[in-house]
């Protein structure tokens, strides 16, 4: 079989610039076994996450021709090989060295959500079907691939007022859950502006767990903060009977 | 060396976050103690998010007739009568408990028609037993770990390796290491440790691990004084994806096979009727490795050398929904639709039930203040694990080693580091960087897995058993002299050089205890031994360092009470 060129960003915080390796194409090659190759072959430096190699921990998010993609999960057989395939980090993050980036932010984020907090005296029984709609959001596999298109990190930088799609989502897992007694609604609208969103669905185009983000997850935090903040009945009902807010 | 090092301090270092280590460290949060998580990757991506199928606990949900005897009972069965009984008992006994713990912390579990968690079947286990999530409960578990662990104010240090224990006289005082982002140094101070890093199955070409299972944790240990047992019991998970190759040796669950899936040769016999009429697909992993192995080796294989494995019989929409990652998987990195036609598996490398030798109670190991729990750890899994135990491991002997170390951290007085080990830890770091040339630990490392495969696999015999570890004492010489090119800055080459030696290490461990143990046992079969022995049926193998040279002995296995052994029969 032909070889494939890839253009690779070598670099770090102190720039960079795109390097050419000519890797051998085998079979229902993925762009990871790709980088793999170079790195046992050509470049034993290069700076690449991955672990599962399957789809499956959300290690080795990078942008393929400029497309956010799981690089297990990107088949060279589904790209033009007659042109390099480029591969570069995710942009919305800020570069350690090659492909790898700084995504500790994330982690700052996740630790202000209040935990699952279940209702006293709870019988643990639940049925199925409301399991099921909170099932969508707990595949997430945190690849951070939503956090790295949504235009409000990547190109207006609100790291500091928005959480973004990721966390909409755990907190759209919590929220839901059928035994789960706080409500977070304080928190999305104050300190992760959910309001930012514009629902323009860049996030959940690119989520390889295919989790509808903007339908399920967005669009019902929005309803219950807009019910809790801005109706009346609604936020008098809820202060004498509904969830506790935290 | 005046290099200034970064140093932390802790009552408790855990090393390892995957389920047993994050499950430890919430137990020692819980006895009020500082505790530390260090991790070669990001927290969440350890390889219990590749555990699918579920974890195993006698609930009875499903069968009202399970209980934690007959859990006791397949698990000594499953493992040959080489368990350690205590611990088979505890983790039988607390598995219901600790799962329901998980649920109280958030996770959602699959339920049954009166919304209790639902359980399925799996192989060895005589009742559906396996509480799940679809096809990802590992998933689901360690986010589940994870989030309670944080917010319990865990210090987690992500993309953290460490290289070395240190010790101040006969007990453990800490760990030195290096942040893979920048290659600098740091130490850990700690009263107690409890290793949990998992596995070995990097040592192999055909693996269902990442790169992080590099036996660090065992090779710290043995390092360290600790002792090693049972390291010849590798599990072959017996359906790893055989093609195409790049995917060669990714987890196909056993999941399928418990949904009713069913396995076949070219021939479309349905094989296991020779090997394991009575269980049929669902007889124990060692048993099925074997079978799909010998049936591609006898020229009855796929293809690519495999076995069928087919669920298209199921309706399309049933497995979409219990097993929604396979149809992925398959449909993504194999073109194979699952619902329609059948998928080609093959035997993949996929645990250690081996590890360091730990006290049943308390999870300690044989140097004071040193814990370990799950896949590093030895014991509950005797001479082969059934699917489905290797997550309540995790989870009861996680906590018990968190307790357990939280526990001799209150007792134990101030330890001192020494500093001289710290420099040893620093200078064995950098060598690689100094010399003008030498092999590439990527070549080592390829080699290795070779070696490994093609003499140490499924089925052994003494003459590739020996050239085996004649290979490994070449490969050890060629460690000393390797080159790591490029700066200490996130490279994985450099990562790769220091996991060599703990991959090394432990699979000489591997080596040695398979020719010491001349009879056939779970996952491990010599084709010159093919039988039970009754001298070995009672012999574990243990591992031990004498200054730089391994040693091997043998301990009896402990006999277990009357009572259990009426519980356990023939």
């Amino acid at each position: 079989m032909p070889d494939a060129t890839f253009k690779i960003l070598r670099g770090d915080r102190s720039g960079g610039e795109l390097v050419e390796y000519q890797v051998p194409i085998a079979p229902g090659m993925v762009v990871l076994d790709a980088l793999h190759y170079i790195q046992g072959h050509q470049a034993p430096d290069l700076a690449v996450r991955w672990n599962c190699k399957a789809g499956r921990c959300g290690s080795c998010s990078a942008e393929v021709n400029g497309r956010p993609r799981l690089t297990c999960k990107t088949r060279l057989d589904a790209l033009p090989l007659s042109e390099p395939i480029t591969v570069q980090p995710m942009r919305s993050f800020p570069i350690i060295k090659d492909l790898v980036t700084d995504v500790s932010w994330n982690y700052r984020v996740n630790k202000k959500i209040p935990p699952f907090t279940p209702r006293s005296n709870v019988e643990w029984k639940m049925d199925q079907s409301d399991v099921d709609r909170v099932q969508e959001f707990r595949k997430c596999i945190e690849c951070f691939l939503c956090q790295n298109v949504c235009h409000v990190l990547r190109d207006h930088d609100k790291q500091e007022q928005f959480g973004g799609p990721r966390f909409f989502v755990r907190i759209a897992g919590l929220e839901m859950h059928p035994l789960d007694d706080v409500s977070r609604t304080q928190l999305l609208k104050a300190e992760l502006g959910i309001g930012l969103c514009n629902i323009t669905k860049c996030c959940t185009e690119v989520c390889p767990e295919d989790i509808h983000i903007t339908d399920n997850a967005i669009i019902p935090l929005k309803e219950r903060v807009v019910d809790d903040f801005y109706d009346p009945v609604r936020w008098f009902l809820r202060k004498l009977k509904g969830k506790r807010a935290v | 060396m005046n290099e200034k090092f970064e140093t932390h301090e802790h009552d408790v270092l855990i090393i390892g976050a995957g389920g047993a280590g994050l499950r430890a460290a919430i137990a020692a949060l819980g006895q009020g103690a500082s505790v530390a998580v260090v991790c070669k990757s990001l927290l969440g991506k350890a390889h219990t998010v590749m555990a699918e199928g579920g974890i195993a606990a006698a609930m009875a949900n499903v069968d009202e007739a399970d209980d934690w005897r007959t859990h006791f009972r397949d698990t000594i069965h499953g493992g040959k009568f080489l368990n350690n009984w205590r611990m088979a008992q505890i983790h039988a006994q607390e598995s219901p408990e600790r799962v329901r713990e998980l649920e109280q912390w958030g996770a959602l579990f699959d339920r049954t028609s009166s919304g209790d968690i639902l359980q399925r079947a799996f192989g060895g286990h005589t009742f559906k037993r396996l509480c799940h999530v679809g096809d990802r409960t590992g998933l689901e578990m360690i986010r589940t770990l994870q989030d309670h662990g944080v917010q319990l104010g865990v210090d987690v240090y992500m993309e953290c390796a460490i290289t070395k224990l240190l010790t101040d006289g006969d007990r453990v005082s800490g760990a030195f290491g290096y942040w893979r982002e920048t290659g600098r140094f740091v130490v850990f101070k700690a009263k107690s440790i409890v290793i949990a890093t998992g596995g070995i199955g990097k040592a192999w070409r055909i693996t269902s691990n990442s790169w992080e299972y590099t036996g660090d944790g065992m090779a710290l240990a043995y390092d360290a004084g600790a002792e090693l047992m049972d390291m010849e019991f590798v599990q072959f998970h017996p359906t790893g994806m055989v093609w195409p190759p790049g995917v060669q040796g990714i987890l196909v669950t056993e999941a399928v096979r418990g949904e009713g899936g069913v396995l076949r040769n070219k021939n479309g016999e349905r094989f296991m009727e020779r090997y394991d009429p009575k269980n049929m697909e669902l007889s124990t992993r060692d048993v099925v490795a074997r079978a799909i192995y010998t049936e591609a080796r006898e020229g009855r294989g796929t293809e690519h050398g495999g076995a069928y494995l087919d669920i298209s019989h199921k309706p399309a929409e049933y497995v979409k929904r219990k097993l929604p990652s396979m149809y992925h998987q398959f449909r993504e990195l194999a073109d194979v639709d699952i619902t329609a036609g059948p998928m080609e598996v093959g035997p993949t490398c996929h645990y250690m039930m081996g590890g360091i030798r730990v006290d049943a109670e308390t999870a300690q190991a044989s140097v004071p203040g040193l814990f370990a729990a799950g896949e590093a750890a030895a014991g509950l899994h005797g001479a082969n694990r059934l699917g489905g135990n290797s997550l309540s491991d995790l989870l009861v002997f996680g906590r018990r080693a968190g307790l357990a170390a939280g526990e001799h951290a209150k007792r134990s007085g101030p330890v001192t580091i020494d500093a001289q080990q710290v420099v040893v830890g620093a200078k064995e770091m950098l060598e690689p960087f100094e010399r003008a040339d030498g092999d590439s630990p990527y070549q080592i490392h390829r080699d290795l897995e070779e070696t490994m495969q093609n003499n140490v696999g499924i089925f052994r015999n003494e003459d590739d058993l020996k050239k085996g570890l004649a290979e490994l004492a070449r490969l050890n010489e060629r460690v000393a002299r390797m080159k790591v090119e490029g700066s200490r800055l996130f490279n994985p080459g450099w990562h790769l050089a220091r996991d060599l030696k703990s991959m090394l290490t432990v699979s000489q461990a591997v080596a040695l205890s398979a020719l010491e143990r001349k009879e056939s046992r779970g996952a491990h079969s010599r084709i010159d031994f093919p039988k039970y022995d009754d001298f070995w049926a009672k012999q574990n193998n243990i591992i031990t360092r004498d200054g730089n040279t391994m040693r091997l002995k043998q301990s009896p296995v402990a006999e277990m009470p009357v009572e259990l052994k009426e519980i356990v029969g023939g």
